[in-house]
């Protein structure tokens, strides 16, 4: 795991420009796709092939094999990386070949096959611009992508001035570019076997595509007489035509590209003459078109995968790098610390846990916060936070890390002896609560003082720059219980989750959404209920998440089946009983309450539209406001109905953009990423501090999001339901 | 010889290619027009459905050698296909080298008939299924000239072509 330090110094050295590449790409990302009419029906396209071929693999791959000897190549299925590069290695012997050219492939990184060829003696040439970067200047790539996307053109012109010293200093981008190009030139015409990857391989005809922008992969082929690719069995799809969902999602989910320059569909051993590029005598026609071609299919721990329910859908990723770019930690550390030997993203935690093993996945891990902005994102439609999380819990109970005196009491869990300490404490977040209240004021006196910070920040590692939550003496369930209904002839009948932080820290939330709600002709009960199990989920602490999911729904079906409609006001736990509880619930349960539960503002929107008379609220009078909604409400598709709502009763809102604040549950909280959480912060920082923005009151949705904006800025920003009921 | 103002031109402008439209009778005057010298060329395989063109009155080399190829700035080759919403070429390699004059040339000139342009992505990639399916033939779907963002910024012309021109030729046989 990276350390406060490693991070820190990540962002100092790499932060910039990774920020800004990775940015732009998920800017270009929500651009282009927008621009696709069918874009949803497109993501359900390619996860249904995917879902597909990966069922019929073994099926596929034989049939692949056959097709690709009918063509005249070879194939060869290879166990694992040692596997692969010994085949690999007397294929070049064979070839008796000086140089193998490379177009980028994440695959021939995952089994490291320059480190063998180059033993052999073997020149092994990276021409994609950005890996040849990286080669001469020895380091990893920190996107899957886009390489070296941690380099600025300077430093870039710094290396490549200092490596081959030219007549003039090189300094634009295309002055780097085109000595690139000429440099690599002369190095691919002159190479014999050409390595590529193949970013999908078809059974019926063995056409493979390989999705590209320099034209590198295309001169690696037609420049080499030994063509050899290497590729996951995972990559196997039925035809060539279905390959169309992937060809008008694949740029756009990546880099925010319509479509790359080139999609090469080829079917190797491909036609073009083998030519010699000094002859100036024969002409092209003349050249014969043998060329040997072997594709190296490589298991290295897939097949292991398919068989396993949770780690399968890593196999439909297509390496677009969406999950990486629409990561807000992502975008601060890259690569470099968000990812493992090979990958990087939201979407490596699977591969590095499938490929590699659990302890690489564990470097790492504990980036993803679930935030889930990487799941709309994810043009194959998967559950990327929710592999996270299952990582996350192998993990815990892989560790050995003993529980402690300290948190033991507070943890009644049902992962005893497994996560750390401070994953069991944010776990347990619950009780923690309750002894809170119970013991407030003292208990809101004794986390401020020096000594008991000091003592959290040694057993807990909570960060000592952190403010802690303060407790309430009375629960919103407390004061909902004694008060009666204020409406007499309701129009809908609701049951209002008390939610862990409504119910303990942010009591007026809750009192202002009962308010709002009885305005509009709602009767209101507020029941004492389970945690939703977020807090413990976030550590991946899944079976104590279920124990929540079942807690919660035992009370809370009675009322359904009552007939209340359940109103949520913490968008994270709302993102529970839509999107989690189906991981941990029957089917049944979860739809039960999914279906009749209601973020507060999405409630009050749907009763403006069914008649409810919006003068039954306060009027804004115009008042100018900034909003930031939430990560997990905006992959619901929640934050229009807050904004609506507001611009209903009278105000200007204008909203802010960043995909997380920062804060995400209890990371911000953790020492060794506060610094992280206010890098992501200072992003929203900055447009709440804009030109136009600067004096706006703020409001927001999420208990996170408005610890973390308190921190950030002069202003105290408010929950929006607190607003409709002053 | 005129501007079209079809969606595959329009896809074709944003991309920064030029795009010409002639009749049959006009392609060597549109190659003369486009093609910066030295330049060589390919004539269409037999697979192709309008392959004909009247290549060789332009004057071009078009089985040149090796030699000729790498000296060459302009590159002259048959589109099989044209993708209406993409402003994407399909280019399929032919065993006399149509592959190596579209990519190692700074300028590349793709004729095209009007007919084969599809209008979208799913239908050439139908199309493109079944002709690999028979002729077990590769193809590149080139959208633009070649580009490189990992100097720090974009840049035109990376490994391929940096300059690309549609000659789209109208009617019949």
């Amino acid at each position: 795991m990276a350390t406060a330090d490693e991070l820190r110094e990540l962002m100092r050295t790499e932060g910039a420009a990774v920020a800004e590449n990775t940015q732009g790409f998920n800017e270009g990302r929500y651009r282009s796709v927008a621009e696709l009419s069918d874009y949803e029906e497109l993501k359900s396209e390619a996860r249904a092939i995917k879902e597909d071929a990966i069922e019929r693999l073994p099926e596929l791959l034989d049939e692949l094999t056959e097709t690709v000897e009918e063509n005249g190549g070879t194939v060869y299925l290879a166990d694992d990386a040692a596997d692969a590069n010994d085949y690999i290695r007397e294929v070049v012997a064979d070839r008796d070949a000086d140089r193998v050219v490379k177009s980028k492939s994440m695959t021939s990184e995952e089994i490291e096959v320059n480190d063998t060829l180059e033993a052999d003696g073997v020149d092994v040439v990276e021409t994609d611009l950005g890996e040849w970067v990286l080669q001469v200047a020895d380091e990893a790539p920190s996107h899957i992508v886009a390489p070296a996307i941690h380099k600025s053109r300077e430093s870039i012109a710094e290396l490549f001035n200092e490596v081959f010293d030219p007549d003039e200093p090189l300094e634009t981008a295309e002055e780097l570019t085109r000595f690139a190009r000429e440099k690599l030139g002369e190095k691919i015409v002159d190479a014999e076997v050409g390595l590529t990857g193949a970013n999908f391989v078809t059974a019926e005809s063995g056409t493979m595509a390989l999705v590209t922008s320099e034209g590198n992969a295309r001169k690696t082929v037609a420049a080499t007489d030994t063509h050899v690719a290497v590729a996951g069995v995972e990559k196997v799809i039925p035809t060539v035509g279905d390959l169309h969902p992937f060809v008008e999602l694949i740029g756009r989910s990546g880099t925010g590209q319509d479509i790359t320059s080139y999609v090469s569909l080829l079917t190797p051993p491909v036609e073009t003459p083998v030519v010699d590029f000094d002859d100036d005598e024969t002409p092209l026609s003349e050249f014969d078109t043998d060329r040997e071609f072997h594709l190296v299919l490589i298991d290295n721990g897939r097949m292991a995968m398919r068989e396993d329910d949770q780690l399968r859908e890593t196999l439909y990723c297509i390496r677009c790098s969406a999950c990486a770019n629409s990561c807000a930690n992502f975008q601060s550390v890259g690569g470099h610390a968000f990812g493992g030997e090979t990958y990087s993203g939201g979407i490596a935690t699977g591969w590095e846990a499938g490929i590699e093993g659990l302890d690489v996945a564990a470097e790492f891990n504990d980036l993803c916060t679930g935030c889930s902005r990487c799941v709309n994102a994810c043009p194959v439609e998967i559950d990327i936070p929710w592999i996270n999380t299952v990582v996350r819990d192998r993990i815990n109970r892989e560790g050995d890390e003993p529980a402690d005196w300290l948190v033991d009491g507070l943890t009644p869990d049902a992962e005893p002896d497994s996560p750390s300490l401070q994953k069991r404490f944010f776990g347990n977040f619950e009780t923690v609560a309750k002894l809170g209240t119970a013991t407030a004021p003292v208990s809101n006196w004794l986390a401020s003082t020096g000594l008991s910070r000091k003592a959290m920040a040694w057993a807990l590692d909570i960060d000592p720059r952190r403010e802690l939550p303060s407790f309430e003496r009375e629960t919103f369930v407390d004061w909902a219980r004694n008060r009666d209904s204020t409406v007499e002839d309701p129009q809908r009948r609701a049951v209002v989750y008390p939610d862990l932080y409504t119910n303990h820290v942010q009591v007026s939330r809750g009192k202002a959404a009962v308010k709002v709600l009885e305005a509009l002709g709602v009767d209101v009960v507020v029941p004492a209920v389970a945690s939703s199990g977020r807090a413990p989920l976030s550590q991946g602490m899944v079976a104590t998440a279920r124990t929540h999911a079942q807690r919660v729904t035992e009370t809370l079906a009675p009322h359904v089946d009552d007939g209340r409609d359940v109103i949520v006001i913490e968008p994270s736990d709302h993102a529970m009983f839509q999107r989690e509880y189906e991981k941990l619930l029957d089917e049944a349960t979860f739809t039960d309450l999914a279906e009749n539960s209601y973020e507060v503002f999405e409630y009050v929107y749907g009763l403006l539209e069914n008649g409810a008379a919006v003068g039954q609220l306060p009027s804004g009078d115009d008042e100018a406001l900034a909003y930031h909604s939430h990560c997990q409400q905006r992959t619901l598709g929640l934050e229009a109905h807050t904004v609506a709502v507001l611009e209903q009763c009278g105000y200007d809102v204008v909203t802010s953009d960043v995909e997380c604040c920062g804060m995400a549950g209890s990371f911000g909280y953790k020492s060794d990423y506060y610094e992280l959480s206010m890098d992501v912060g200072d992003r929203l920082r900055e447009q709440l501090e804009a030109n136009g923005v600067q004096d706006r009151r703020v409001v927001a949705s999420g208990t996170s999001c408005l610890e973390q904006i308190d921190a950030l800025l002069e202003r105290h920003p408010s929950h929006p339901i607190e607003l409709l009921a002053e | 010889m005129t501007e079209s103002d079809s969606p595959f031109a329009a896809s074709l402008d944003e991309l920064g290619v030029t795009v010409t439209s002639t009749d049959r009778a006009g392609v060597p005057a549109a190659i003369d027009e486009a093609v910066v010298e030295p330049a060589v060329g390919v004539s269409p395989g037999e697979e192709f459905a309008h392959g004909d063109f009247p290549l060789a009155e332009a004057g071009i080399d078009l089985d040149p050698t090796p030699a000729a190829l790498e000296a060459a700035t302009t590159g002259v080759s048959v589109a099989e296909l044209g993708i209406g919403d993409y402003g994407s070429l399909a280019l399929t390699s032919t065993g006399d080298g149509s592959e190596l004059v579209s990519l190692f040339v700074e300028r590349h000139v793709a004729l095209l008939h009007e007919d084969d342009i599809a209008p979208d992505m799913d239908e050439a990639v139908e199309t493109l299924e079944k002709t690999l399916a028979r002729t077990r033939g590769s193809t590149i779907i080139a959208t633009g000239p070649s580009a490189t963002a990992d100097m720090g910024a974009l840049v035109k012309g990376a490994h391929g072509p940096e300059t690309v021109h549609v000659i789209v030729v109208e009617g019949g046989e």
